[in-house]
């Protein structure tokens, strides 16, 4: 396999890339009554709400450090201080989760020992938990900073423990960043199908699944994982980890307390959603219900109907690397070429042939050279779509130009077999005719003078 | 349509199932039949026509279901892509109003439409209760000054064959003849080349598949008065009876226009087909044979050299994927054989092939490309045709769209070559695009997919043509 193409140039047109804090906060969002605090200037974390807010079309609990010129120099400790003191105070929230930014990681902010000033200053605060994470948006994506908060999550909230299987019908699961709250819900379905007890981290599917509550607004999530459960983890059966940016994660988990994890790189395709209802079967013990059964057979006839023009196409994806090698798989699985592969930053388990490391303007050329039929990429594609007169489906973040993107679920037999249907139906405009012929015999005629109408 | 008419339009001598064998215009077996009746064979004859409005008279039942569900096109006018029905009530059929409706339907048709012509299709409701189609068509012609075609083919007559030969039929009666074509172009003349006047009948140009031929006509000076009725334009039927030689294709179904035209203005025709290198290097050399140019035909023969030449270079990218490959066709008449020379010349092998509706000619021929012992497969019951696939070992069962399902749910790749079909393969360049078609298909992931158990199953009876 030949290494990831890194586009050769000064500037980033038509950003792909969202950065590291942006994740890391998102994955707090999946904690129960918590609130990501971004250390930093305040306009990172404005931006971070608008595009969360456009994209999940929910209030987004976050706040900010706001640290200011003054304390860009002088160093901004205090900041954090009065910021986990105000927000204990307005919202007392049961996590924290600490999130550097750029500026932060370039002052050189230790945000641990900060955190044990606070501590010292307002012992009162006890209870509420603080987890820290380092996310420079130097380095990584959206996907690397949300892996890297799992990482801090376990790290800071999952004591040591040598309990594993206490608890033999619960099972652990590590959700990666390309999956969708509708994804979540799909999977804790599935898993229950089998009489098992999923505990999943982070689960923006009780958070950010759209819910109107009885409680109105909450500035602090409302539903996820909560504290007890995240401490319960090392008494599950096993851990589940679905996407491989959270790989490092799992082993932390597993090193921690000793239950066994199963890596998942994607649940999107029949042969990923086979291994997933095996190892679930295996772990349960239960035979595979007669329901999956029927969605599975469901699925293989989708397939088959489907197979003429998926088999001919040719798919362009772009995204983080944990979405754009499921979606990469999951289509020339169905006889599809995915000759333009982009993703937003290098990841180490992404192994796709012919991977480009860019942008969404390195997308859209190698789209247009490539000739690709269709394209899989977030909503900013949709201006390249049209300039290219391709049709797109929309996967990854963000989604604002669109109603419940974030509620899709891709995977599953169900999700699998919608992907297929829309990746088919957007293809059936596309197809290739034979452009009208006129003789030259029509001249002068009224065939001469006749307008083409398609179709 | 009395039972005398019918009778002569089912003889027609110059097809060749008249004389022995299975008959596409054989009676129906009552709770054994497929395909459909004279009303739906007559108007997929004739829709094609583009800047025509085609109102179908009767109830609901025949245009519901049957109106936008073909895949011709027109490089004009849309006006065929509309469904038209007198859409007759209850109450219409018992107080007999009928001809009226469908009267005051043609106002309404040209008034909104302004079409070249008017086609109304009888129908079995219609026909029963005595509706004098060829006097309302009449009235309604001479009132508004515009052509209206009455095409008497309701569905009990008989077959869709019989209801294509009733199409032709009509035209002959009607259309054909009552007007002379445009003079040539000053501009289409070029030196050295001599311009013949020609037409194609049943030919459809489904999904655009004549255009890929079409520019070959206009290079070799063969300009086409029509083509019955692919992209076709009322006027040029009209003037159909000034071309010097007429080409059948891919089907009997109009042969009564082709023979008539002989009989009535001594053109001379020949069936052939475009379907794939040879069979459209053959149609193009018959057409200089029967106009008896000698320049036209070694011009001919440099457009063949040169195309052929073009086309095998493209296809040598998917003969490897396709060597050796076992296919089972099941279509009627002429692509009986015509496709299995196709599929020959790409490495496949054709272990069977269906027979329904070829003549002992086609079958004869089939013989020739395929040995003595060839198997002709003649029902076309899909249980039948699939159970086939997997005796023979098929890697692909080529057939029309009502054998796709079964064929996929046996798990049996497939390829349309019917007119619902999404791809057109006519022609040098189509022969490219169904040799690409043919290896996405077969090669596509999903077979061995569906094919494999799931992992937890430990033995599960293996599936048909696993």
């Amino acid at each position: 396999m030949n290494p990831p193409k890194l586009a050769a140039k000064a500037l980033a047109v038509n950003p792909l890339k969202v950065s590291q804090p942006m994740g890391a906060s998102l994955a707090f969002m999946g904690l129960g009554r918590t609130l990501p605090l971004e250390h930093g200037a305040q306009g990172c974390t404005a931006f971070s709400k608008v595009f969360f807010t456009r994209h999940f079309r929910e209030p987004i609990p976050l706040q900010t450090t706001a640290m200011d010129h003054v304390v860009a120099i002088i160093g901004a400790d205090q900041n954090i201080v009065e910021a986990l003191h105000t927000v204990a105070q307005a919202h007392a929230p049961a996590i924290i989760g600490l999130v550097s930014t750029g500026l932060a990681e370039m002052q050189g902010a230790d945000i641990v020992r900060s955190i044990a000033q606070f501590r010292a200053v307002h012992p009162e605060h006890a209870a509420m938990a603080v987890v820290p994470v380092a996310t420079p948006d130097t380095l990584g994506n959206l996907e690397s900073g949300f892996a890297l908060a799992v990482e801090a999550i376990i790290d800071g909230l999952l004591p040591k423990s040598a309990c594993a299987g206490r608890r033999p019908r619960q099972v652990n699961v590590l959700a990666s960043a390309m999956l969708t709250p509708g994804d979540l819900e799909a999977i804790v379905e599935w898993i229950e199908a089998f009489e098992l007890a999923p505990l999943v981290l982070p689960n923006l599917g009780d958070s950010l699944d759209g819910h109107l509550g009885t409680d109105g607004y909450s500035a602090i999530t409302d539903g996820g994982i909560t504290r007890a459960q995240i401490a319960s983890m090392g008494e599950s059966a096993a851990t589940l980890v679905i996407g491989p940016s959270l790989s490092k994660a799992a082993e932390v988990l597993t090193a921690r307390t000793g239950v066994p994890a199963r890596l998942f790189d994607s649940l999107l395709g029949l042969e990923r959603c086979d291994a997933f209802t095996l190892a679930l079967s295996e772990l349960s013990g239960r035979a595979v219900p007669a329901r999956l059964e029927r969605q599975r057979a469901q699925l293989l006839d989708a397939m088959v109907d489907c197979h003429f023009p998926l088999s001919t196409a040719r798919v362009g994806v772009a995204g983080d690397p944990d979405l754009v090698a499921a979606l990469t798989h999951f289509v020339t699985t169905l006889g599809a070429e995915a000759p333009v592969v982009v993703a937003s930053a290098k990841a180490a388990s992404t192994k796709v042939e012919g991977l480009i490391v860019g942008d969404l303007q390195d997308f859209e050329r190698e789209a247009e050279r490539r000739q690709v039929d269709v394209l899989i990429a977030n909503s900013h594609a949709a201006e390249a779509a049209l300039r290219l007169g391709r049709p797109l489906l929309r996967a990854g973040f963000p989604l604002y130009d669109q109603a419940g993107g974030h509620t899709r679920a891709w995977v599953g037999y169900r999700g699998t077999r919608q992907a297929v249907f829309d990746l088919t139906n957007l293809l059936s405009g596309s197809r290739r005719e034979p452009a009208p012929y006129r003789s030259i015999f029509w001249q002068g005629t009224p065939r001469a003078d006749e307008a083409f109408s398609p179709r | 349509m009395n039972a005398v008419e019918i009778e002569a339009l089912l003889d027609e001598p110059a097809c060749g199932h008249n004389k022995k064998g299975k008959s596409g215009c054989a009676k129906s077996k009552p709770g054994a039949t497929q395909g459909g009746c004279s009303f739906d064979g007559a108007q997929i004859a004739l829709l094609p026509i583009a800047d025509v409005t085609h109102i179908v008279h009767g109830p609901i039942g025949c245009a519901g279901s049957s109106w936008d569900a073909r895949g011709t096109r027109s490089s004009g006018p849309t006006l065929f892509r509309l469904g038209m029905t007198t859409d007759l009530s209850d109450t219409d059929v018992i107080m007999g109003r009928g001809e009226k409706r469908l009267f005051h339907a043609i106002k309404q048709a040209i008034d909104q439409y302004r079409p070249a012509a008017v086609f109304v299709y009888n129908t079995c409701v219609t026909a029963m209760q005595g509706d004098d189609l060829s006097a309302v068509a009449k009235a309604a012609s001479s009132r508004w000054g515009v052509p209206v075609v009455p095409i008497d083919c309701a569905g009990f007559y008989g077959s869709k064959s019989l209801g294509n030969r009733i199409a032709g039929d009509a035209l002959l009666k009607h259309v054909i003849g009552t007007r002379e074509p445009e003079p040539v172009p000053e501009a289409a003349w070029r030196p050295g080349v001599a311009v013949h006047q020609v037409n194609l009948i049943g030919e459809y140009n489904i999904v655009g598949e004549f255009w890929r031929v079409a520019p070959l006509f206009d290079e070799l000076g063969l300009r086409i008065l029509c083509t019955l009725s692919g992209d076709a334009r009322f006027r040029e039927v009209q003037s159909m009876h000034r071309a010097q030689a007429n080409m059948v294709v891919c089907s009997k179904a109009m042969l009564n226009v082709a023979r008539t035209l002989r009989d009535r203005y001594q053109t001379p025709f020949f069936e052939g087909s475009f379907y794939g290198v040879a069979d459209t290097s053959r149609a193009l050399r018959d057409f200089a044979t029967l106009l008896g140019d000698e320049g036209l035909t070694r011009r001919t023969e440099a457009l063949i050299a040169r195309e052929e030449a073009v086309a095998q270079a493209a296809l040598a990218a998917w003969r490897p994927r396709l060597a050796g490959k076992r296919a089972l066709i099941f279509s009627g008449g002429v692509k009986s054989w015509s496709v299995v020379s196709a599929l020959q010349d790409l490495g496949m092998t054709v272990v069977a092939t269906g027979t329904e509706k070829s003549t002992e000619e086609d079958k004869a021929r089939i013989r020739e490309l395929m040995g003595p012992d060839v198997e002709m497969l003649d029902d076309n019951d899909q249980s039948v045709v699939v159970g086939a696939c997997a005796e023979h070992r098929a890697d692909i069962l080529i057939a029309g769209g009502r054998y796709l399902y079964p064929a996929l749910k046996s798990r049996i790749p497939f390829l349309d070559i019917n007119h619902e079909r999404d791809f057109g393969y006519a022609g040098y360049s189509g022969m490219v695009e169904l040799a690409r078609q043919l290896a996405a298909t077969l090669g596509s992931p999903v077979w061995e997919q569906v094919r494999r158990p799931p992992p937890w199953a430990q033995a599960r009876p293996a599936t048909l043509a696993a």
